[in-house]
């Protein structure tokens, strides 16, 4: 027989203190994170050709499409950066973003059937999808440093400079934002699924409030506005500074960011915790 | 007593009925309108009994007011009508949806397997698939790797244990899934109806490991089943929920005779004559159909059998029309439902030809009785013909069955086994 364990104690109560995140309960599960990462990886490239490959190809495909697009037709400035390396750095630290945020956003309605027979920290999920997105972005940094590589070799001008190692905190900062508005919306999202049409091509227009295929240079000051409360717009401005030496390192817009980042984070997950005890009735 | 393992403090669930649209938005602004001055949430109160064919209230309680408490060690049965709040209480307790009001007090983890295969990828393999499910049904992966060879052993798989699960084989799927869930240690352990998969043997072997993860574990089991017998088999204490509302507690057998007489309407008491005509179960009205039923045991009316003892019974029956396929069969079950011995007279080959309106006395004879099992047994009563069945008398009369020294050595045989057996017994000395 095994001692009564009192540290194990656990109260089920309709209502939890609004403040009690629940974290640590979070990081009893951490083995669960690592292993859905794992799943979400191993499983995503079960019978394909190409694997990971594909991770590189789609953001391949994209630079061509934007260079050709976006330099060659409407001949929009990249700051003096060579194009397909302006284009390949904004769409690598955007895609990190993204995928976090579509990933996280319908951690309730995607995984209703598992959360309805088993219970571990709902919160595993969303986090455990930002961390395998890391992998993916890590591919595609690897992919952004060949081409680099081969520019500098070809005599391109840019200049990778010291701000480029701020890159893992834009990371957490990306990831925290993606995380924090994602299951906000996975939380607003269980009874009522308006904001999944939402999303659909809400990710799609956010990308033009970023600055990923141009430089906030040519913003005319009349729009500025919308850049500068854009928090992922200075990321991807300061990673692409930091990259390439186009545009300026902004360090009101970073704290910017990163103070947003802390305030959604919690707010989502606050919310998520409120939500993950019923959803199951309404989703 | 000692503390609880585990206790509940009036716990209810309300939910809400029909579809989430337009509607409901209205109504959770309500909803919030008055929590934010403070009142009380007006939803709560207009709250009907969850009584499936009530249509009355947008709101139902699923679970009103349910207290209970488990001690350690302890497997408790949880049995009741589809609807009764059995999965509802289930999913409360495994924390996958929270009460609407009351409180749970829980010394230990508790982990559930409300289904097995719960996270179970297809496209991964039986090792990895193992993991995954372990850490989340609640293991670490030290926990895991520590069991790996006696889950991958109990669940008979370990040639495929590399292959992908959705190669699998339904059965292989259901045994992994169940091992790793039976491999679990918390200190609660949850389980709802998982017994009913895999094949006879397997299901041998899952209700033999949830009577060592309960005897030999010291843990507490909640198990909810509509499987009788399995209850009967496994727990000791059962509750019966009807209603959302616990309505008995108390040995299994006597919850489970409670809940078979609620479902199952009337019981009769043993007396050697019935009146089928007012039988309470009966299906046509008084007049036809089944009409009196004698015992007959060793050529005396009698409610007390013994096995290997004449058994006669004596059917009267009125037949409506003409028809000259009528199908007479009777059914004797053991208290718990289960069906012991079926006969009727096409399957003796005998044809039994009416003409209308016209009353007939039927004779069945048991010449030895085969029933071991001392207790009390029931009868049903059958009257149709090949289109189905017109009449029918469920528990239409019950008689008990005495211990009797069969083999006349002065021992009655096991209590727990059901048919006589005359063997041949040898002896030789080599």
């Amino acid at each position: 027989m095994q001692p009564q364990n009192n540290k194990y104690t656990l109260v089920i109560e309709p209502k939890r203190s609004l403040l009690d995140l629940n974290l640590k309960e979070v990081w009893q599960y951490r083995d669960l994170i690592l292993l859905f990462v794992r799943r979400d990886l191993v499983a995503r490239f079960k019978q394909t050709i190409l694997g990971p490959a594909w991770f590189l190809l789609g953001p391949l495909l994209s630079t061509l499409v934007y260079t050709l697009v976006f330099n060659r037709i409407a001949q929009i400035s990249t700051d003096g950066a060579p194009p397909m390396l302006f284009y390949l750095t904004g769409i690598v630290g955007w895609n990190y973003f993204a995928a976090c945020l579509n990933g996280t956003s319908s951690t309730f309605t995607a995984n209703a059937s598992i959360f309805g027979k088993v219970y571990f920290p709902r919160l595993v999920t969303p986090i455990s999808t930002v961390i395998s997105n890391l992998v993916q972005f890590f591919i595609q940094m690897l992919l952004l440093f060949v081409v680099m590589l081969i520019f500098w070799q070809r005599g391109a001008s840019f200049q990778l400079n010291l701000t480029a190692l701020l890159i893992p905190v834009y990371l957490v900062i990306l990831a925290a934002i993606g995380l924090g508005v994602g299951i906000i919306i996975s939380s607003l999202t269980t009874k009522y699924r308006d904001l999944i049409q939402l999303m659909g091509f809400g990710v799609q227009l956010w990308m033009y409030a970023t600055p990923v295929i141009y430089p906030v240079s040519t913003v005319p000051e009349k729009y500025r506005f919308v850049v500068l409360l854009n928090p992922i717009a200075p990321i991807v401005e300061n990673f692409k500074y930091g990259l390439l030496g186009s545009g300026s390192f902004n360090l009101t817009g970073l704290l910017y960011a990163a103070g947003f980042a802390l305030v959604f984070l919690f707010l989502g997950i606050v919310l998520f915790n409120r939500v993950e005890k019923t959803f199951m009735d309404t989703v | 007593m000692s503390e609880p393992i585990i206790k509940l403090e009036n716990i209810s669930k309300q939910y809400r009925l029909g579809l989430v649209g337009t509607n409901t938005l209205r109504g959770d602004i309500q909803r919030w309108w008055y929590r934010m001055r403070g009142k009380e949430d007006p939803t709560l109160k207009i709250g009907e009994e969850n009584q499936l064919d009530s249509r009355a209230g947008e709101y139902v309680w699923a679970l009103r007011d349910i207290n209970l408490e488990v001690q350690q060690g302890e497997v408790l049965g949880i049995i009741g009508k589809n609807g009764a709040g059995k999965s509802t209480l289930l999913k409360i307790l495994s924390r996958v949806t929270g009460p609407t009001t009351g409180r749970i007090t829980a010394h230990g983890r508790i982990a559930s397997l409300l289904e097995v295969g719960t996270g179970f990828h297809p496209e991964l393999t039986g090792r990895e698939n193992i993991y995954l499910n372990g850490a989340i049904l609640g293991m670490t992966k030290q926990e895991i790797r520590s069991k790996f060879d006696e889950i991958v052993d109990f669940a008979g798989v370990a040639k495929y244990v590399d292959t992908p699960v959705k190669r699998y084989s339904s059965g292989m799927y259901v045994r992994l899934a169940f091992a790793v869930a039976a491999h679990l240690e918390p200190e609660i352990l949850i389980v709802d109806e998982v017994l009913a998969v895999g094949d006879a043997e397997f299901q041998k072997k899952a209700i033999g490991k949830m009577q060592d993860i309960s005897k030999g574990g010291g843990r507490t089991v909640l198990f909810v089943s509509h499987n009788m017998a399995s209850v009967q088999k496994l727990c000791e204490r059962s509750i019966l929920l009807e209603y959302g509302k616990i309505v008995l507690r108390g040995h299994t057998n006597e919850v489970v005779n409670q809940y078979l007489k609620r479902s199952e309407g009337y019981l009769p008491e043993s007396k050697a004559i019935v009146n089928l005509s007012t039988h309470p179960n009966k299906v046509l009205d008084p007049k036809i159909g089944f009409q009196k039923l004698r015992l007959l045991i060793d050529g005396k009316e009698d409610t007390i059998l013994h096995t290997n003892c004449v058994l006669e019974i004596e059917l009267h029956v009125v037949i409506r029309r003409a028809n000259e396929n009528i199908r007479l069969g009777i059914v004797i079950k053991s208290d718990n439902n289960e069906k012991l011995i079926g006969l009727n007279n096409t399957m003796l080959g005998k044809t039994i030809v009416s003409e209308e309106k016209k009353s007939h006395v039927f004779f069945i004879k048991l010449p030895d009785f085969p029933l071991i099992r001392p207790g009390i047994y029931y009868i049903d009563l059958y009257l149709g013909d090949n289109d189905g069945d017109y009449d029918t008398v469920k528990n239409a009369a019950s008689f008990h069955l005495k211990e009797t020294d069969i083999y006349s050595s002065g021992k009655i045989p096991y209590p727990h086994t059901n048919i006589v057996a005359v063997p041949k017994f040898d002896i030789k000395k080599i």
